[in-house]
């Protein structure tokens, strides 16, 4: 479905935007750091990040699309009630998670 | 460079908000109907919202030289509650023929919940009954995937119902070539945080094209920019996108899928 040229070379996009890459790269690793030095157990919210960061390390394409899709929810069929309104940004019912 | 804000809350946003799209060259904005915040107790209550959406809004920001559009719906929200949901709907037609109505929206799903859905289809039915535009706003986060595949297909249910007729709302990575390829429009929704960034924007205008694809800022009483879609237009140039093709999705995409609806008539700039 490609249909819009690209204009910039990998040095052209590294000039653009990797001090910003950098900087949430350091601010991921703090937060890893963060909830390691933390107390008590984590929730699934850790757990689906956790699932999702080989994603970044290996050889294939559309990360993103990959990684939106770790943390959707999977099934198919409508829920019978809506408790609350928010989401919490990763799918809670993991049953390989145990929860 | 003229752009249309096709998506934002206007009554929750200040005068201020008016004059800085106005500086930054928005002509139109488009305001669907949306959640307060709170649960409205009433129909009484989105009866006088929807006043002010299609009364005392365009007026505000006529002010501004901006024309404001709106669409008129209850949101997926406040679905849960079947009978406030049948109540409300009774009165919308009476707004569908006010001058600034788009049509109906933003419907959609918020949870992927029985009631939400079976609400979502009752307002499309009335769509199809008024031939009206229908913007659809698909759920948050973990939840975006599941409802974006239950709205489509709910959609196939309603022949009346042409998919050009309908544009989807707050599409990312995982969920924009389902709705284009469903033959859809679709928006992608600028958020700081919780749905996506300039950058990834323009991502998924070099992976996917522009055709049927435009951008909003969907800015609200939350954490939203209403300056984004200019901000997302200096990336594009950035990346060296033509002032054509950024023409194109600000202004001539929002403008060929809005001018279906049978109030829209956009005030055309001599220059």
């Amino acid at each position: 479905m490609h249909s819009q040229e690209i204009f910039m070379n990998k040095l052209t996009v590294s000039d653009h935007y990797f001090m910003e890459a950098r900087s949430k790269l350091l601010d991921l690793a703090a937060w890893i750091d963060r909830m390691q030095r933390a107390n008590g157990a984590a929730d699934h919210r850790w757990h689906g990040f956790s699932d999702c960061l080989p994603i970044l390390t290996d050889d294939q394409p559309e990360k993103t699309r990959r990684i939106l899709e770790q943390l959707s929810d999977p099934t198919a069929e409508p829920i019978d009630q809506a408790g609350e309104k928010g989401a919490s940004g990763a799918w809670p019912g993991n049953p390989s998670r145990g929860n | 460079m003229r752009y249309i804000e096709p998506h934002a809350h206007m009554v929750s946003r200040t005068t201020d908000d008016y004059e800085r799209l106005a500086l930054a060259d928005c002509r139109i904005v488009c305001e669907p109907a949306f959640w307060a915040g709170f649960d409205r107790s009433s129909a009484q209550g989105f009866f006088d919202y929807f006043r002010q959406l299609t009364g005392h809004e365009p007026l505000r920001a006529a002010k501004y030289g901006i024309q404001h559009y709106a669409w008129i719906c209850l949101n997926p929200k406040e679905a849960e509650d079947l009978v406030l949901a049948r109540e409300v709907l009774a009165i919308i037609p009476e707004f569908l023929d006010q001058p600034n109505v788009l049509g109906i929206g933003e419907i959609g799903l918020n949870k992927n919940s029985r009631n939400e859905l079976a609400v979502f289809h009752d307002h499309v039915a009335l769509a199809e009954k008024h031939q009206q535009l229908i913007l659809v706003h698909t759920p948050h986060l973990e939840d975006k995937l599941k409802g974006t595949r239950i709205i489509l297909d709910a959609l196939r249910e309603h022949p009346g119902i042409k998919p050009e007729q309908v544009l989807i709302d707050h599409v990312e990575e995982h969920t924009v070539r389902r709705v284009l390829d469903a033959g859809h429009w679709a928006g992608i929704t600028l958020y700081p945080q919780s749905k996506c960034s300039l950058a990834r924007a323009v991502d998924m205008f070099e992976t996917c094209g522009m055709e049927r694809l435009w951008m909003n800022s969907a800015c609200d009483w939350g954490v939203s920019d209403p300056l984004a879609v200019p901000k997302a237009m200096r990336e594009m140039r950035m990346r060296h996108f033509s002032e054509t093709d950024i023409q194109r999705v600000v202004w001539e995409n929002p403008r060929r899928f809005l001018s279906a609806a049978r109030h829209f008539i956009p005030v055309e700039p001599t220059s």
